[in-house]
Parts: C-alpha cells; structure tokens; sequence
C-alpha cells in the first residue's frame, strides 16, 4: 500500500518534470474545531524558488504551511477541505499516505526541536534510520553530506557524539535543518525558523535558506518583513486566513495592489 | 491617629507569627519521626548485625541454639521484586503509552481514574484473591507447561503448587502495575509536543513518533517510574505473605521459581506475633527491618530523583 503510493507520486513527478508550479492549493480551508484559520486559499508555489508568507498574528501562516505537509490534521479537532497538489498529486487524496508526503516535504519548526536524548550524529539520522537505511557507511556519508548542506559541519565534525541539546540555538536550528534535509525532501517548510534566535544567528540561517534554493522549493513564514524582503522570491500576504495578495517580493514591497497590503507593509497594523 | 487603625497590641509573637511556629513544628515532626524509627531499629538490632547476619541462611529461633542468618529472605525479596519488575512494567508502559499518545479524552480521563482506584484496593485483598482464586491460575495455566516443557532448567524445578515464588513476583507485578503506568504517563504526557513534530516531519509512523520523539525523551523517567514500582514491590508484605508459601531458613533460598519462599517483610509478618521477648528473635526481626528500610528507602529516594527530573525539564520549557 504505502509503496504503492510513493510510486503512484513519484511517476507523476517524472512526467511533470517541466512543470513550473511545485505545490498548488485549491479552495483549501482549515479548521480548529468551528473556528475557521484558512479560507479558500488558492496559491501556486514554484519550483527551487523561496515564498515568504508574511501576516500579522493568527492571520493563518503556519496553519497554511502546515496544510502543505498534512501537520496541521494532527491537532485534535484540526480539519482541511480542498486540494493540495504536490506536483500535481492531491495530497488529500485517499490513497496518498500522509508519512510519504511528509518525508517528501520537510519541516523546520519555531523553537529548535533537537532529540535531546540523541547525539548529533543520531540526531541526523534519525530520518534516514526511519527510511529503513542502516548501513553505517552510507549513513556516515549522508549525515556528513547534510550537515555540509546546513552549514555545521566544520562547527560540529569533531563532537558528533555530544547530544544535539549541547549545541548554541543557531546551531540546534542548523541542527533541525540537517535533520530535515537528511531525509532529501523535495520542499522545505520553515516555521518562522529565525524568531527564537539571536541577530547574527538568525542571519547565518538566512544566507543558508538562500543558498539551498538550488537543491529545493522552500516555503518560509516569517513575521519579519525585512526578512521577507531578504530572502525570498516571491511573497504572500495573509490576513484574517485569507490570501490578500501574492506576488514577487520586489512589487509586494515596493507597489502592493491592495491597500490593506500596503498598511500592513508600512507598519501600520499587526 | 484613629485609635483603631493601630495594630492590636503585641505579646510575644503575633498571631500569623505563632500559626507559623506551629505548623512549622508539626511539619518538623515527620522528620523526626523518621530520624527517631532509624535510630531505634539500628539500637534494637545491634545484638545481632553481623556479616553472619546478613550472609547467613540458618533461621533458627529456639533459645540455646539460636541462629539467625537472613540471605535467603533478602535473595526472596529481589527474585519477587525483579518478577514484577519484569512482567509489571512493560505492561504499565503500554498502559501509558495508550493514554497518553493514543486514547480519545474520554477513554484518558476514565481510564486513568479507575487505575488509580486500583492503586486504592487493600494489598489484603489482593492476598485472598491471590490465595484463592489466581494461585490456581497460575498452577495451571502457567507452571504446569512451564514445568512440562522448560522443567530440566533449574529455575522452572519442582512440583507446580501455586503457592510460591512465582505466584508472589505475579502477584506483585500486578501490584505495582497501577503506580507505575500513572507515573509513566504524566511523565509521557510532559514530553513537549514539538518533539512528537519533529518525528512526524521526517515521514514517521505513529509507532515511530512514540519510539522516537517521545520514549528517547522520556527515557530516565519511565526507569523512574519502573523504580518506584519496585520501591513498592520490595516492600509489600500482606499479599506476598499470604502466596508465597512462606519457608524458613535454607529452604527459603530461592533457587527455584516452583518452591515456596519467604521475603524480609513476610518473614516479619509470620513471626513477630511468636518472638519470645527474652531471646534475640525480636532483635533479628527489627535487624531485617533495618535492612528492608534501607533497601526501600534507597530505591525510593533514587525512582523520585530521576521523575523529579524529567517532571522539572517540562517546567522549564517554553512550550
């Protein structure tokens, strides 16, 4: 069953290997029990391209990251109707398994969430040993490829044994990354990932999600405009759990369509 | 000055100030308690701590050939302590795991109350259950093929009779089953959950989320939890008293899990209603009392050191 639907994504994802849009939604809406968090979000992420969803508080960005891993039904009472496409498959299909599309669409959470428990090395491995790989040779070889990919290696390469929990929060976050990127997903989903850490934590993160676009389409929620502003290619703005406006990030900041936009970029709400 | 704002005028201390005093020496008293029922089982058992004591597997209580050695007693109280241990705690930690990651609220709320009034049932009454009804359970259901297809290892010798070691660890396991599963899931439910997320954003099962990001966490406070169940075990009497056939002296020696035991606290409950107060028997009892203490006191002080932690991490946290 479960390897029928990981071919059943992966051919499609040969046949649209031309295809542009990475993930699109369709009409999606999510629920916290009767309180509605996202209405009728209809958006189309590129491929290798880094979106940014900015939005004040509560407005519906994690929720809608969320959508596109199928995390969000894991909170009790939690619902989702509408489509999400992951090169062009309904992720909320009936025959899709929901832990094949989490291992191909990676998450990095708010608070840097290492296993405490495990060393770093196991740390990274932890989704490869999942995937059933156990020979350490390869192991070796991915865990240190990854941690090359987050920028940690040359910090870390000679203390892989100490547990994960040991390291600076930057670190951890780099950590988190290596983590999800071990996996070799295809999109990347960042949760605000530079909000629990420190200025120059946070930037070194930042030219690291920059540098990643190459090997992946990333999908960062961010409250940090300037960050938005930074990093990312294309910016959505969410409010009130509807998509106001979704464009290239140079025209979202520069002439925004909507004027609810434009006050919100100017700082004058949220 | 309105004459009535002013303080009431003051004895010696003030009223809050001698509340205070008060519960404070009430509370002072436990610990004095605990400090007075050391010194006094270490006094009375004087006479008869030795080496030969604590080493020594003759029990003989007459006077003029008085011996008492308490080995096998101790060795009974770890092999029916380790059964529990055992048999007890993988099924407590399954209970935990079910109500804590995978119960609907309902079943989690109910559930873990009626365990807790299981923890509430007299140990008294598990004896007559055990005693009369599950001894013949375990003779039959469990001994009897034991002994048939696993009877030339040394452990499984002897005629099944349902009244021994076996039955006591059983009894003992099912004992600490309530202690350990509520302790092992609130130490489970304080696992934070951005540990479970991090599993299920690497594509784990459901299974794998337990395994991964929240047994790795909860680690040292599930063997808390085990230990605790053990500080229980090693302690209980009046169950194990009334299944475990109670022997004396070297036939106590737990040699095998068919022959009829005896542990430290079943010993006291069996014969401090005979000791005779002119001889060393009353002294031999309060020496395994001393030693029961400390074994219980141990183990209980190291289970509260390793939840206490894990309970405190969560604290910490900003989740």
């Amino acid at each position: 069953m479960i390897g029928m639907n990981k071919e059943l994504l992966s051919v499609s994802s040969k046949e649209r290997v031309n295809q542009t849009y990475k993930i699109e939604t369709e009409n999606l809406n999510a629920w916290f029990g009767t309180k509605q968090a996202l209405k009728d979000i209809n958006i189309k992420i590129r491929a290798n391209s880094i979106t940014a969803i900015i939005g004040p508080s509560g407005c519906g960005k994690s929720t809608l990251i969320r959508c596109l891993n199928r995390m969000h039904e894991l909170v009790p009472s939690a619902k989702v109707s509408g489509k999400v496409f992951l090169d062009g498959v309904d992720i909320y299909s009936k025959n899709v398994d929901p832990v094949i599309v989490r291992r191909r669409v990676g998450m990095v959470f708010q608070k840097p969430n290492p296993f405490p428990t495990m060393s770093i090395y196991d740390n990274v491995a932890a989704g490869l040993k999942l995937n059933g790989i156990r020979d350490r040779k390869r192991l070796d070889e991915i865990v240190r490829k990854s941690l090359e990919q987050a920028w940690l290696w040359d910090e870390v390469k000679d203390d892989l044994d100490k547990p994960g929990a040991s390291l600076s929060g930057g670190q951890q976050q780099r950590l988190c990354i290596a983590r999800a990127l071990a996996v070799e997903p295809e999109v990347l989903l960042l949760d605000e990932p530079t909000s629990a850490l420190d200025p120059i934590a946070a930037s070194k993160i930042e030219q690291l999600i920059v540098s990643l676009k190459r090997d992946y389409t990333i999908v960062i929620v961010t409250h940090n405009m300037q960050q938005a502003a930074r990093v990312s290619d294309y910016t959505a703005f969410l409010y009130l759990g509807r998509l106001i406006e979704y464009d290239v990030t140079a025209k979202i900041f520069s002439n925004p369509r909507e004027e609810l936009t434009e006050n919100y970029i100017a700082g004058r709400f949220g | 000055m309105d004459e009535n704002m002013k303080y009431p005028p003051k004895f010696f201390l003030s009223v809050d100030d001698f509340f205070k005093y008060i519960l404070g020496i009430i509370s002072g008293l436990v610990v004095l308690t605990l400090f007075f029922m050391v010194l006094e089982l270490f006094r009375h058992s004087l006479p008869v701590l030795s080496l030969k004591f604590v080493f020594g597997v003759n029990w003989n209580p007459v006077v003029g050939s008085e011996e008492y050695g308490i080995l096998p007693y101790i060795l009974g109280t770890m092999v029916t302590s380790v059964i529990a241990i055992v048999v007890g705690v993988p099924i407590s930690l399954g209970i935990a795991i079910y109500l804590s990651e995978m119960a609907p609220n309902f079943i989690r709320t109910t559930l873990s109350f009626i365990i807790e009034l299981l923890a509430a049932v007299p140990s008294v009454i598990y004896g007559l259950w055990g005693l009369f009804i599950f001894r013949f359970w375990v003779r039959d259901f469990i001994e009897i093929p034991l002994s048939k297809y696993l009877g030339f290892l040394p452990i499984f010798q002897g005629e099944p009779f349902g009244l021994d070691i076996l039955t006591a660890g059983l009894i003992l396991a099912i004992m600490i089953i309530p202690t350990v599963a509520s302790v092992s899931r609130e130490v489970l439910m304080a696992v934070p959950n951005s540990q479970r997320e991090a599993a299920y954003s690497l594509g784990a099962t459901k299974w794998e989320v337990i395994r991964l990001g929240v047994l790795s966490y909860a680690k040292s406070g599930i063997v808390g939890a085990a230990i605790l169940g053990l500080g229980r075990a090693v302690g209980e009497t009046m169950a194990v008293t009334m299944v475990i056939g109670n022997a004396i002296g070297a036939a106590a020696l737990p040699t095998s899990l068919f022959k009829a035991g005896q542990t430290m606290a079943s010993l006291i409950a069996n014969e401090f209603n005979e000791a005779d107060p002119t001889s060393l028997h009353p002294n031999a009892l309060v020496g395994v009392g001393l030693i029961l203490f400390v074994l219980a006191l141990t183990v209980n002080l190291f289970a509260q050191v390793l939840v206490w932690r894990i309970l405190k991490i969560k604290e910490g946290a900003v989740e």
